[in-house]
């Protein structure tokens, strides 16, 4: 929207929500200034790296990773990661045999708390038609090659159940600390599109 | 409810084309889109159920041509309008002028 002058009409839903903001403010059903604060805390907040913490844990600590496969939900609030779109957590873990991917194709729903808000592809009607029906074609799209000899489980989401994917801790992070380890796990590789690549320079 | 919101397995949609790099919203608009939806939901002018549930009212053209912060506000404006919070000439009222006004 780089090129629009400030002369111009704004566009329709730029206009919309303008006229409903408005009207809300003026009737004092919102606040503003919590609106402005609902959204910096979506951007800078709440956002993939939380659930790179969950992981994480998960990869250094296996009385962790246990508690987190039996009963998400708790596990993720010992981290502290609970809220909105979060309230009923089910992990997912990848193994040698099996590789998990989730999707939402009734809309978009997605685990806010762990993940942030969702990027547009998982939102979209492709991704969301497509998965379900070919699943290793779809992950192809992202550069992710499954081997045929691994299966691939799909896990559709509702409004009151939400996945993380459990990645593989990738090879050749034995000396990692937790840290590090967190700032290899990628918001794709937790929604099961790609895969936890190495440490740069790691041996595999 | 059965409807075009029901995507697994539709045929024709094409490649994903994932964004590198996406940021958290697009636009300035669909930043106060998600503000306003999450404000109005915690001042309790609709649950969750009723929000997903006017998306899914949608027209099926307008819910596969348009993005999900459009589906967000169709149905907010759905919602606030059949529940009286604002009345519907009113918020036509408001688009003409704010039209009128950025002309």
């Amino acid at each position: 929207m780089t090129t629009q002058s400030h002369t111009a009409p704004p566009s329709d839903p730029e206009l919309r929500i303008k006229a409903l903001e408005s009207l809300l403010v003026e009737k004092k059903l919102i606040d503003p200034e919590a609106v402005d604060a609902i959204i910096e805390t979506y951007e800078t907040k709440i956002g993939p790296r939380n659930g790179a913490k969950i992981v994480a844990r998960a990869w250094v600590d296996p009385e962790y990773k246990k508690r987190l496969l039996a009963d998400g939900t708790k596990a993720i609030a010992e981290l502290g990661f609970s809220g909105a779109q979060g309230e009923d957590m089910v992990v997912v873990e990848n193994t040698d045999e099996v590789h998990n991917v989730v999707v939402c194709t009734l809309c978009s729903c997605y685990p806010w708390p762990t993940l942030g808000l969702p990027p547009v592809w998982y939102k979209a009607a492709p991704y969301r038609a497509r998965v379900v029906m070919d699943p290793r074609g779809v992950l192809l799209e992202f550069g992710t090659r499954i081997s045929d000899d691994v299966e691939v489980r799909v896990w559709d989401s509702n409004a009151e159940l939400r996945y993380l994917v459990l990645p593989q801790r990738p090879a050749g992070t034995e000396g990692c600390t937790e840290e590090q380890l967190a700032d290899l796990v990628s918001r794709d590789a937790m929604i099961g599109t790609a895969a936890v690549a190495p440490p740069a320079g790691a041996k595999p | 409810m059965n409807g075009v919101h029901d995507l697994g397995g539709m045929h024709g949609f094409g490649p994903i084309n994932p964004e590198p790099n996406e940021p958290v919203f697009h636009h300035e608009w669909e930043r106060r889109v998600f503000g306003v939806m999450m404000a109005a939901f915690g001042g309790g002018h609709y649950n969750v159920d009723q929000f997903r549930h006017a998306i899914e009212r949608m027209g099926a053209t307008e819910y596969l041509s348009e993005s999900y912060y459009e589906h967000w506000l169709a149905s907010m404006e759905t919602l606030l309008v059949e529940n009286g919070a604002i009345g519907k000439d009113e918020l036509a009222a408001r688009q003409a002028k704010l039209a009128g006004k950025a002309g």
